[in-house]
């Protein structure tokens, strides 16, 4: 059985409202914030990125699991915002966890599911027997141009996901759908993404999710009813809560994933904190549907059942709890810290 | 600059220290010699442990300073990441940025400290 053997979570503890963002341009924050089902989001300190956030989420993974560091075989991290154009996170995290120098390891793109995609690689190493451990690990500090209606969303954070044998959550199968749409983009030397503006839901989020989640249903012979969970990429949480609703899933299975409502967009790390904040509290034997998406386009998606394993596993801090323990900034502040002005 | 802080990084991505052998001293940053034994001294590298209390601490350009004493006893400074300080407030390591050569050299990375709540 292989599946998830640990997960660590990082949230940087600032947060800027929508009401602050809405007062710089002139705009009605009740409309924005109905509109996008987000109050807040989480922004990181001046001197955090997306390769610190990244070891501070892998080393609550590894001290949860009890795992020797240089048992990981495999290190992978996802994300749009990694800090050199040229030069990996992933071995900066491999160094600072103390794997050792014998390991797999490169960073993914694939805007906002590079790090399903590098826990789908994971698991296929471990079921080859290539390697005992893998991690990855979805980190972004994703930027904004100041007045772009993304603004309000692009938030900070990261999930670090270790697959292995003897899991707490088995992962029964998973597939991926994929197409070429330009739905979202950046391109190089470009501080900031561009993106298709209402060309980016139903040709690209909608369609590569419930593709995928159906894909997925059908293989296994398995029906909305039996997920006790289910959790999806959230750009905003308008997405999310559409594409339940399609899949035929209720508020009630997709509440404790929707952590984008408290900390907006992680992309890299959304689904993925969706579904650390699921595992916080789910049972043995509880099945969970995972489909993340990435813009370009694709959506990996993932029937992960709970094991009996999860009872002696040590899940506090939970992702609700790290949410709640923040410090709120102005908007001079929040430019500061994204190191807009110096 | 790059190959003298590629040597560090070991010590600075995370709190590995000296223990001398002889005297049962721990020092971190690391030592060459021990200050105590000398010649007589025999210092290895350790993981010390990830928590500590502030002893005392001073701002310098905003930045919060802090003599931070490992559970372990070694006393080091370094930098905690807080609006502000107290003495006996208890800290645990951070991964964070420490600064970067320009727009186009390395970014440096290594060990700082924020309040345990
Ligand atoms: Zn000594």
């Amino acid at each position: 059985m292989i599946g998830i053997v640990s997960y660590g979570t990082y949230i940087p503890k600032f947060r800027i409202k929508v009401e602050e963002i809405a007062r710089i341009w002139g705009e009605d924050p009740v409309a924005i914030k109905s509109g996008l089902g987000v109050a807040e989001k989480s922004v990181p300190d001046i001197d955090e990125d997306t390769a610190t956030m990244a070891v501070e989420a892998g080393r609550e993974a590894l001290m949860r699991a009890k795992i020797p560091a240089e048992k990981i075989g495999a290190v992978f991290v996802g994300s749009e915002s990694h800090p050199y154009a040229v030069k990996p996170t992933a071995t900066i995290v491999g160094e600072a966890l103390g794997i050792g120098n014998y390991y797999y390891c490169a960073d993914l793109e694939f805007a906002c599911k590079a790090a399903t995609a590098g826990m789908q690689i994971c698991y296929a190493l471990v079921k080859s027997g290539m390697i005992e451990y893998g991690m990855s690990i979805g980190s972004d500090t994703a930027q904004s141009k100041p007045g772009d209606a993304l603004e309000y969303t692009a938030g900070a954070g990261a999930s670090a996901i270790i697959i292995g044998k003897d899991p707490i959550a088995e992962i029964e199968a998973t597939v991926s759908y994929t197409s070429d749409t330009p739905d979202f983009w950046r391109r190089e030397l470009q501080p900031y993404p561009s993106h298709g503006g209402r060309f980016t839901g139903a040709p690209a989020y909608f369609r590569h999710v419930t593709s995928a989640a159906k894909r997925l249903m059908e293989l296994l012979g398995y029906s909305e009813k039996d997920f006790d969970y289910a959790v999806f990429h959230q750009p905003n949480a308008k997405f999310p809560q559409r594409v339940a609703g399609m899949l035929g899933f209720k508020e009630e299975k997709i509440v404790d994933g929707m952590i984008v409502r408290a900390i907006g967009n992680t992309y890299s790390a959304a689904s993925l904190l969706g579904l650390c904040g699921i595992l916080d509290v789910a049972k043995p034997d509880q099945r969970i549907l995972l489909v993340s998406f990435g813009s370009g386009a694709g959506s990996d998606a993932f029937a992960i059942r709970v094991t009996d394993k999860i009872l002696d596993y040590p899940r506090n801090v939970r992702v609700w709890d790290k949410v709640k323990n923040c410090v709120y900034l102005d908007y001079a502040l929040y430019l500061k810290h994204r190191r807009m002005i110096k | 600059m790059v190959p003298r802080f590629w040597r560090k990084i070991k010590y600075r991505y995370d709190v590995v220290g000296s223990y001398c052998e002889k005297c049962g001293s721990y020092y971190y940053p690391k030592r060459e010699l021990c200050p105590r034994c000398r010649r007589k001294g025999r210092l290895r590298d350790e993981k010390f442990p990830d928590e500590g209390t502030i002893l005392s601490y001073t701002v310098v350009n905003g930045r919060i300073i802090a003599m931070i004493e490992l559970n372990n006893g070694a006393r080091t400074l370094a930098e905690v990441c807080a609006e502000k300080a107290e003495i006996g407030m208890r800290v645990r390591k951070a991964f964070r940025r420490y600064g970067e050569d320009g727009d186009a050299g390395i970014i440096y990375y290594g060990t700082k400290f924020v309040p345990i709540c």
